[in-house]
């Protein structure tokens, strides 16, 4: 299984902090994010790159060619805003 | 080097951070403390408060990648961080970057090096409350351009 996290906008607007995907379905962070949908039917791919979201696999930051295998924590999440 | 990263709920007391930090920097001649705070306006809009939410682990261990890069660049005796998280209002204290060097050259730089990358790596996002709701905030670019322009 392959974690998926969301963290603030991104969280709010899948309804849902995380949740696990079958790691057969997936080969590289392009792929999962092509998988996933939006509550409201919007494809993720589609905004992934026009909001300059960012993704981290098991922690550390990565682009979407990164490869992923089983027991990875994939996490999506928009530019930071700390400080 | 002495180094002490926190990211918590809790309101902090810089005087007590700048008192630990000092009393762990052996040989340290500077100090240079900055401490961001909540403000009561963005944009000409009125805040009456702030969410703040984090990334638990990879926050840490980005901050500790801040650290070990700017300790590459000047020679560091100690540096002291801490984040808040969780409900914030106008006037509290949210961030703290404290760096121990021997000159107030390095300290100066780095401590402004650290913030720099802390608000466009590490894994913190702000959601502001106001009188028309809450609104996730974006990064602005002249925080981007601020980091860049430590890129050799």
């Amino acid at each position: 299984m392959i974690k998926v996290v969301f963290f603030a906008s991104l969280r709010e607007r899948f309804g849902s902090s995380g949740f696990a995907v079958e790691n057969n379905q997936v080969e590289s962070v392009a792929g999962l994010v092509k998988l996933l949908e939006l509550p409201d039917g919007t494809s993720f791919n589609s905004i992934f790159a026009q909001e300059k979201l960012m993704v981290a696999v098991n922690q550390e930051v990565v682009d979407g060619d990164c490869l992923i295998t089983e027991g990875d924590e994939v996490a999506f999440f928009p530019p930071v805003t700390g400080g | 080097m002495y180094l002490r990263i926190r990211v918590q709920e809790a309101n902090f007391s810089p005087a007590e951070v700048f008192k630990t930090l000092r009393e762990a920097s052996n040989g340290v001649g500077a100090i240079c403390t900055f401490t961001g705070l909540v403000r009561d306006l963005n944009d000409d809009a009125e805040v009456t408060g702030l969410f703040l939410e984090h990334y638990p682990d990879m926050t840490e261990k980005q901050l500790v990648r801040i650290v070990e890069n700017a300790s590459q660049r000047w020679p560091l005796i100690g540096v002291s961080i801490i984040h808040r998280i969780g409900k914030l209002v106008p006037g509290d204290e949210i961030v703290l970057v404290a760096v121990a060097a021997s000159h107030r050259g390095e300290a100066f730089s780095a401590c402004e090096f650290i913030m720099d990358y802390l608000k466009t790596q590490a894994t913190f996002w702000k959601k502001e409350v106001g009188a028309d709701g809450e609104k996730w905030l974006t990064m602005r670019d002249s925080d981007q351009t601020a980091a860049d322009r430590w890129q050799p």
